[in-house]
């Protein structure tokens, strides 16, 4: 079948009010970033949809998988245009598309029209009815039903004419980029990168920070970071990532802080590192990967002990969610088959045999008392040593 | 300061090789099977490579097998001479140190319906020649043990398995994976009693996807590689030229000063090992072979110290590098009886002739400035 445009349908940000043409701009904006740019297509807003016609060969597979990647998309529709509407013409049109996308004709159909040109010698009903007879001429295996259709095709008449009846569904959500920004802890674990997606998925930009422990962690373990962060930053767009050398800090906390609460202050300095990233990337809330019991330092006490730290919001988009549920998204998303390589990263090393799963944070402040006079060096070190990467989504 | 000591895993190629490699690609890149005179230019390549190794080893140019590497060569030596044995019997003697391009291929025989005796090492990775006699059956077929263990160094007795092996009266052929020996001691295979023999080039400073195998004029295998009958049909597929003509040369640049490059290695091996024996709470647990060392450091993680020392321009190597993509203990170490601790904690260190003393003073100097430090952090 030789589609030569695709209706790019949304659901949520038709919702909007006045707000609206913004939403449209970012949607339109991002289309054109999954497809790097309009070199091989044309994208205009149309009537409460976007139209994204090619403008000469172009590769079906991968123009979709790229469609796929933009939130706010709820629907992919494939389409043929054609400038000619006179009924005989238009008539061969939708056979011949039938005839190209159904090679098994044993289904049936409606057809639905609708007619911006009033002007028109029919109206929507009449061309629907004699569209679908020529139809049934045509094809004698196809059978009517207008209840609840195998296929319907749909055939519109606006400024063109758009036959199509394929609607592949989008990843849904809101464009990137209209609900501000959040600064990302990614590891390179299975849950961050899937929270990264998550709430990118509402609109938001992200970029992220990584911590690692040279020589605890090794350069492959950051380059899978790099490489996970390239794989949502598909999704999200370009991802400034600052990867944070945490060692000085950790081993401070283990030479002076009880081994029980290791994770816990650790922790504790990562969402400060973080939170001061945030800040300087105009960021106004932190993301983790973090979903309640997972493990001891993410129980609700554990949680709360970390959170007391920062001074904006922290959103965990999967804190509701069970292990498979998050594998589920990570390997849809593709960045599973990376993330459970086997490279240890700062959280795995440290590990106490028994950390404490319910923390009192006066406890924790205590003991992090005994970093008062290193502390403030070591974290404006790792806030200064650290490098930013730019990562651009994996090109193929 | 860049000091590369894990030679054991590949080594650099020579200048010499890379060029002549080069010289085959750009001019000579005829296909040895075409019959004008491009063709003849390149099989001139093969042939000579062939006549240097048949000098080294000693032996007929033609019990020389080209193929891309050590893993190869193991796959067509064992699962080719099963096959040809089949009739006569399905036990395989091996031992519980090789690598695992021996290891997982006898493993996947075992689906084939074919017995495996592993035998046991003792505490140098040296294995049980009494053992070896007790496992020896009517029905054995082949017995493949290793020439240098790649992990720890440690030289397998060949000649006294060839005796054990000759002793029992039976028709069993003998394998041995030289890939860690060949380039590093001498070989003659008829005089040691090897019937089937893998080499790899990368190892002695030639290219990667390059090595032969050795079989001894009168032993049949059945080839794993079927297609245009190269190499007698032994392993069907375009010669790699280029690589071949590398291995070849490589090959005769070590042999050449064999007894010179190896008596200084083994010097270096020995006064490295000094430097480092007054470190507390190590073992050494090097074999005899001229270039592997391997020390267990007590109470540090092995990955650990070694991107500690990367951080320091030192590259060295945890277990052996095949395997240490995935965190899994060594085979060796483990069947030396060694410890599940102190196997995470080993490094191993692979010198080449290119080692000077310097290097390896600098990397004596960095190991026990990095020491103290590391194990202060064990996991407690």
């Amino acid at each position: 079948m030789e589609y030569n445009a695709f209706l790019i349908k949304y659901a949520e940000i038709g919702l909007k009010g006045k707000n609206r043409y913004r939403f449209e701009d970012a949607l339109v904006r991002q289309i054109k970033y999954a497809l790097k740019g309009e070199s091989e297509f044309r994208i205009t807003k149309e009537q409460g949809r976007i139209l994204v016609e090619a403008k000469g060969d172009y590769d079906y597979d991968e123009t979709v998988a790229a469609l796929k990647t933009v939130f706010g998309v709820s629907a992919i529709c494939p389409v043929v245009i054609d400038d000619d509407s006179e009924f005989e013409h238009l008539a061969k049109l939708v056979c011949d598309y039938v005839d190209k996308a159904y090679p098994d004709k044993n289904f049936t159909f409606k057809v639905m029209t609708k007619r911006a040109d009033k002007k028109y010698p029919m109206n929507s009903m009449e061309l629907a009815a004699n569209l679908g007879e020529k139809l049934l001429d045509a094809f004698a295996e196809m059978k009517v039903d207008v209840h609840n259709p195998d296929v319907l095709v749909h055939c519109e008449l606006r400024t063109k004419v758009y036959v199509y009846s394929v609607e592949i569904p989008g990843p849904g959500g809101m464009p990137v980029g209209t609900n501000g920004k959040a600064e990302l802890l990614l590891s390179g674990g299975i849950d961050s990168p899937v929270a990264g997606y998550m709430i990118s998925k509402r609109g938001v930009n992200i970029d992220a920070v990584y911590f690692h422990a040279p020589p605890y962690t090794s350069e492959r373990a950051k380059e899978k970071v790099v490489d996970l962060a390239k794989k949502i930053a598909k999704y999200t767009g370009p991802i400034n990532l600052h990867v944070v050398n945490f060692t000085d800090i950790q081993l401070a906390i283990y030479e002076k802080c009880p081994h029980d609460e290791l994770t816990i202050i650790m922790r504790r300095y990562m969402m400060r590192i973080a939170e001061h990233f945030a800040k300087e990337d105009d960021a106004q809330a932190l993301v983790t990967g973090e979903s309640i019991g997972q493990v001891a330092s993410q129980t609700m006490y554990s949680l709360v002990a970390t959170n007391e730290v920062c001074t904006i919001p922290v959103f965990r988009p999967l804190i509701g969610f069970d292990k498979q549920e998050i594998i589920d998204i990570s390997e849809k998303i593709d960045t599973y088959e990376t993330s459970i390589l086997p490279y240890e990263d700062c959280c795995t090393i440290f590990v106490a045999k028994h950390p404490v799963t319910k923390p009192n944070v006066n406890v924790i402040k205590c003991s992090e008392r005994k970093l008062d006079d290193v502390i403030d060096d070591l974290m404006e070190k790792a806030i200064e040593t650290a490098e930013t990467i730019r990562v651009h989504p994996h090109k193929v | 300061m860049e000091v590369y000591l894990d030679n054991a895993a590949t080594s650099k190629a020579f200048d010499e090789v890379i060029e002549l490699c080069g010289k085959v690609m750009r001019t000579d890149y005829g296909n040895p099977s075409s019959l004008h005179n491009k063709g003849l230019d390149a099989e001139h390549y093969i042939r000579d490579s062939k006549d240097i190794i048949a000098k080294i080893l000693k032996c007929n140019p033609k019990e020389i097998i080209f193929t891309s590497g050590g893993t190869e060569s193991n796959n067509t030596a064992i699962i080719g001479a099963a096959r040809a044995k089949v009739r006569r019997g399905k036990h395989i003697i091996t031992s519980s140190v090789e690598h695992a391009s021996v290891k997982n291929v006898t493993e996947f025989l075992k689906n084939d319906g074919y017995e495996i005796t592993y035998l046991p090492v003792d505490s140098k990775g040296i294995v049980d020649l009494n053992v070896l006699r007790d496992s020896i059956r009517e029905d054995t077929v082949l017995i493949s043990i290793m020439g240098v263990n790649n992990e720890v160094g440690a030289v397998e007795p060949l000649e006294e398995i060839a005796n054990v092996i000759r002793q029992s009266g039976q028709d069993i052929l003998f394998h041995v994976d030289a890939v860690q020996m060949y380039g590093k001691l001498p070989i003659n295979p008829k005089k040691m009693g090897i019937d089937l023999m893998s080499v790899s080039g990368h190892k002695l400073h030639g290219p990667k996807g390059t090595g032969f195998l050795y079989v001894r004029d009168g032993v049949r295998i059945l080839p794993l590689i079927y297609g245009g009958n190269q190499q007698s049909g032994m392993r069907s597929g375009t010669e790699n030229v280029p690589g071949i003509a590398g291995l070849g040369l490589a090959s005769k640049i070590v042999y050449d000063s064999l007894d010179e490059t190896m008596k200084r290695m083994s010097n270096l091996k020995e006064s490295f090992r000094e430097m480092i024996s007054d470190i507390p709470d190590i073992k050494d647990n090097s074999g005899d072979a001229p270039h592997i060392v391997s020390i267990t450091f007590a109470g540090v993680r092995s990955e650990v110290l070694l991107h500690a020392l990367e951080d320091k321009g030192i590259y060295v190597s945890s277990g052996s590098a095949c395997s240490s993509n995935k965190p899994e203990l060594s085979n060796t170490l483990i069947n030396m009886g060694v410890d599940n601790d102190a196997a995470e904690s080993t490094l191993r260190f692979s010198l080449s002739r290119y080692t000077t003393e310097e290097e390896l003073r600098y990397t004596a100097d960095a190991v026990k400035e990095l020491l103290p430090m590391l194990r202060r952090f064990t996991r407690r």
